[in-house]
């Protein structure tokens, strides 16, 4: 990230433990990191640059107005999330109403073809992934892709889960859902984005090779 | 890569590939899937594809950056982390 150095996790809930303590030189480190990491997950959640900007700023109010909540600094980064989920989809339902939908899990697995009631598998060759800046860009674009075409309940899932390292029970409470169906959301949204990295991988790669 | 034939215990496995990458199944369940893909060289692979694909993800960032805090913004929030704290010594006193 450029202008912000990721934290650790314990560097975090150093920052959660200080603030609490009514330590404001915290401040500025603390807003620079969750803003950050709110404007992308709202970004994600939204794709509307300014009401992802917009949703940082209404989380982060609610934090900092909230902050004594916080019983347990090692929670900050779920319960953050837990804010800018419910600020994300109070502007979403300001906005544009987006009907949920469902993946089956069939539709991720590799392309097969019924031959005599068994399926062939077909893979591409996963073995050498790009590492030119210019292929690490189109497949992080093909990553991005793949995410944005999630139903958003699957894409919340694999945000929290699979990009910002939640646990599962956190993603769990974070976003009011049972742990299996966290589980079940989270396999389904890594099949779509390993298709679609496949994808990227029988074509984008193969016509750079040629 | 040569079509591979893909049995139901393929399909039963590739549902069960991120509780077993992330450690989530009972023993009994991972010696299951373990003894499948000793077997069968393309679900391993489809293991590993996803595995990396979990990696990708991990090290994802999108490429759009929040503009840096305006003054006004950061002031709000200062403000509201004040009141927050003046508020508990109140509480407290």
């Amino acid at each position: 990230m450029i202008g912000c150095q990721a934290l650790e996790r314990d560097e975090e809930i150093e920052l959660a433990r200080q603030l609490i303590d009514g330590e404001p030189a915290a401040f500025d480190r603390f807003v620079e990191h969750f803003r950050a990491k709110i404007f992308h997950y709202s970004w994600m959640m939204c794709r509307n640059r300014e009401d992802a900007e917009e949703v940082a700023q209404e989380a982060l109010l609610k934090v900092f107005e909230h902050f004594d909540q916080l019983r347990e600094p090692g929670r900050v980064r779920s319960w953050v999330f837990r804010i800018a989920k419910n600020a994300c989809l109070t502007k979403r339902r300001r906005s544009v109403f987006a009907p949920p939908r469902e993946h089956s899990f069939d539709e991720f697995l590799p392309s097969m073809g019924h031959d005599g009631g068994r399926l062939k598998l077909q893979i591409a060759d996963w073995s050498r992934l790009p590492d030119g800046p210019m292929l690490q860009a189109e497949m992080r674009d093909a990553v991005e892709q793949a995410i944005g075409e999630l139903p958003d309940g699957h894409r919340s899932v694999l945000l929290l889960r699979g990009v910002e390292e939640l646990s599962t029970e956190e993603t769990a409470q974070t976003l009011d859902l049972p742990v299996d169906v966290v589980k079940t959301r989270l396999h389904r949204a890594r099949l779509a984005v390993r298709k679609k990295l496949d994808e990227f991988l029988r074509t984008e790669v193969l016509a750079v090779k040629e | 890569m040569e079509p591979h034939v893909h049995t139901k215990k393929c399909q039963e496995v590739l549902s069960r590939l991120s509780d077993y990458l992330n450690v989530d199944l009972p023993p009994d369940a991972c010696a299951e899937i373990d003894a499948h893909l000793a077997g069968c060289p393309p679900c391993v692979e489809f293991a590993e594809s996803l595995q990396k694909t979990v990696e990708i993800c991990r090290r994802y960032r999108p490429a759009e950056l929040p503009a840096p805090i305006g003054q006004e913004a950061r002031e709000q929030l200062l403000e509201a982390y004040r009141r927050m704290l003046d508020a508990r010594r109140t509480r407290g006193a």
